[in-house]
């Protein structure tokens, strides 16, 4: 319960025979980074204490302390998040899971993996697919935890046809706020044995229990993919062809929307040139299959619909050295714009995709209104944009009220369209307000709730999705 | 002004498998691709052709099924195409396969510049380019990572050695093998593809070449007596600067210089 214990030399002294001494850190030994995730301009806050876990039973006596002596914990893992999700908003400690990071199992006959939550999202991508199989969520950022994935419930490039991380965890070991480890789910392939406890922690940001261990299911890997990159000359031509897309007799894998300038950013930012780089607009749909055959059917069709609706070419990416520059192109989007510019926001909406359209459409007229870059780019096959506003040049104070104004007006704007506040990247602490706006007071009436029946003290990653 | 590009289909695999009983390249039920470095030297013909207008004819020898990297260098923008496919240029090294080319560019003719890549990805000896260029005796050069100026007569390039880099300039009728990343390749038009199909592909055996003497070309042509194949092993070098900050930046300064990232002399 708020104001939380300041920790002081008697919780160090304990704290510290949890753990085997270099995995524990106070004062000048706890790096930087832990005051922070990926967007600084959400703020900073440093921990008290940075304890770095190996097991559940070791998180199971930091929370059964930190509850006796009412301190604040805040769990994280690569602290890649994009909301201040793992920001340690009242001090105290972090519990860092990066170090839990062994894949224990990876079972056939169950199509299952088991693996702590520090493996990095690309390691067991890398992993999975050694073992002739596909981990199929596929968010943008590899070097996050799969812990952090669970807990985001992240998205990405595949969610069009094979859905999101939450779609894919069977099982989860967690620890509680009072220090009970549980065993939720398991390997089975479904459940209707009363509440989810499981799927509220998916997508909780750590607000309801510490990840430790999480089991997922695997899928037969497809033995081909191959993209079609279509040019348009604009954005909403591209945005328009998709619901046409989405309506062909196949499921497209990946349905991507780009535009030149960002492909620009990119290319800077890449020292590498974009092929076929002179359009407006982009969609990269993508299809998977078992063979030549089946695919070609695929690439006929959505060529032929994307010729019927405007498309200027479409170009083949059939080979891994072509699949990797496209794809290595668009997962460097954020750090390209990142990297364009002084100091940036971002807004991570999701709408029918039949309104992506009229979305970046307002988001072009915001630009304009406001005199301010804004960049987007998302996955138009499930209607969730990325968009970011561009401090540039600005100057702190215009900087402050235009960002605010325009972030205000993208949330109305989606609310107005029947969006929602976040498709995947979550609400942290940088998004409270937008939820509250998007969902209403019964809701987060309802989620402070259950908040409270899982941490009665308020203790775990305080501040976050709600207060 | 005509370029001509030597394309090779190779195996679309990262990794080439041995047969290890009889060290033959497993080929069957591998899909196939048109040599990656080829792409590049497709590319750099294309670029060309955006400046001087060229026309651009591409070549390969192998079996039928190799039109299928022809179509899609049409696909990617080259005007022409031919096949030298003949039971006569079955089983050729380096030797008969470069002697086999050049007899196609020859019956080509009026050819200004002739641009292959580096290397294969399945035989990676990296010597058919330069060994055209020999069997025609016109100047050639490998490893061109940079094109600096194409014009009617010919071409400054910048060549990539082993410890320095070049600037050369070549005359017309010559030679380019070129490095991976001297231009970004595009990606084929699918629609284009589909009409390609439909273009009609040169064809050549040896009775149209100018020279008919079978024990130049295929396995009769070729010297090179193969011992043993197998799969090459990878050494990955990693290594870490454990000095002070200045000691390390004047070691990454030197390892810089010397993969030629930053300019200096030693």
């Amino acid at each position: 319960m708020r104001p939380y214990k300041k920790i002081d030399a008697e919780d160090i002294a304990v704290l510290r025979t949890f753990v085997p001494k270099e995995r524990f850190f106070v004062e000048d030994e706890i790096h930087p980074d832990y005051a922070h995730d990926e967007m600084m301009i959400y703020g900073k806050k440093e921990p008290d204490v940075v304890i770095q876990i190996k097991s559940a039973d070791e998180a199971s006596k930091i929370m059964k302390y930190a509850s006796e002596h009412n301190i604040a914990v805040t769990p994280r893992g690569a602290g890649t998040g994009l909301c201040g999700g793992c920001v340690p908003l009242y001090g105290g400690i972090v519990i860092n899971t990066s170090l839990m990071n062994q894949i224990l199992e990876i079972d056939p006959d169950t199509m299952s993996i088991t693996l702590e939550p520090g493996v990095l999202l690309m390691e067991v991508q890398e992993a999975v697919k050694a073992a002739g199989f596909l981990y199929a969520p596929d968010p943008g950022e590899k070097s996050a935890t799969v812990g952090g994935n669970v807990m985001t419930n992240a998205g990405g490039m595949r969610a069009v046809k094979y859905g999101v991380t939450r779609d894919y965890v069977r099982g989860m070991q967690v620890v509680t706020p009072e220090g009970e480890i549980l065993e939720l789910g398991g390997k089975v392939a479904k459940n209707s044995s009363g509440y989810s406890l499981l799927h509220l922690m998916v997508g909780s940001e750590g607000t309801l229990g510490v990840v430790t261990r999480i089991t997922m299911k695997i899928l037969p890997s497809p033995k081909k993919m191959t993209s079609l990159l279509i040019p348009f000359d604009s954005l909403s031509a591209a945005l328009k062809t998709v619901p046409e897309i989405m309506k062909l007799p196949e499921v497209a894998t990946t349905i991507e929307f780009m535009e030149k300038e960002v492909l620009d950013d990119a290319q800077e930012y890449l020292g590498k040139e974009f092929p076929n780089r002179n359009y407006p607009a982009y969609l990269i749909v993508s299809y998977s299959g078992n063979s030549q055959q089946h695919i070609e059917s695929m690439l006929d069709m959505a060529s032929k619909t994307a010729m019927e609706n405007g498309a200027l070419d479409v170009f083949l990416s059939d080979t891994q050295e072509r699949q990797e520059t496209i794809w290595n192109a668009r997962g460097a989007f954020l750090e390209a714009i990142k990297n364009s510019t002084t100091e940036m926001d971002e807004c991570d909406v999701v709408l029918n995709i039949d309104k992506v359209a009229e979305f970046v459409e307002y988001t072009r007229e915001c630009s304009k209104k406001y005199n301010v870059r804004i960049r987007s780019f998302g996955h138009a096959g499930d209607g969730n944009l990325h968009v970011y506003i561009c401090k540039d040049n600005l100057d702190d104070e215009t900087w402050n009220t235009v960002v605010e104004e325009v972030m205000n007006g993208f949330y109305a704007k989606a609310r107005a369209l029947n969006g929602q506040v976040s498709g995947e990247h979550g609400i942290g602490h940088a998004k409270k307000k937008y939820l509250e706006e998007s969902v209403g007071a019964s809701q987060m009436n309802l989620m402070k709730k259950i908040k409270r029946v899982f941490d009665p003290q308020g203790i775990l990653n305080p501040g976050k999705i709600v207060d | 002004m005509r370029i001509v590009v030597c394309v090779k289909q190779v195996p679309d695999t990262q990794k080439v498998q041995v047969d290890p009983v009889t060290g033959v390249l497993i080929r069957n039920g591998i899909e196939t691709k048109m040599n990656p470095y080829d792409l590049y030297a497709l590319e750099t013909a294309l670029r060309i052709k955006e400046k001087t207008g060229a026309e651009i004819d591409v070549i390969t020898m192998g079996p039928d099924a190799a039109k299928a990297v022809l179509y899609e260098a049409m696909a990617l923008g080259a005007d022409d195409a031919w096949l030298m496919s003949d039971r006569r240029f079955a089983g050729a090294d380096v030797l008969a396969t470069s002697f086999t080319l050049a007899q196609g560019i020859k019956t080509i003719g009026d050819v200004d510049l002739i641009l292959c890549g580096k290397q294969t990805t399945d035989g990676d000896t990296a010597q058919v380019g330069p060994a055209i260029g020999e069997v025609l005796k016109i100047p050639h050069v490998s490893w061109v990572r940079k094109l600096m100026d194409a014009d009617e007569k010919g071409l400054t390039v910048q060549q990539e050695m082993m410890d320095s880099v070049a600037d050369v300039r070549l005359n017309y009728p010559c030679l380019l093998t070129v490095e991976k990343g001297i231009f970004e390749p595009g990606l084929p038009s699918y629609l284009k593809m589909k009409e390609a199909k439909k273009k009609d592909i040169h064809l050549l055996n040896m009775d149209k070449c100018e020279c008919r003497d079978a024990k130049r070309y295929g396995l009769s042509g070729s010297p090179t007596q193969v011992e043993k194949i197998f799969e090459p092993t990878y050494d990955l070098e990693s290594v870490r600067l454990e000095g002070s900050t200045e000691e390390n930046a004047a070691a990454l300064f030197v390892k810089l210089q010397e993969m030629k990232v930053i300019e200096g002399g030693k």
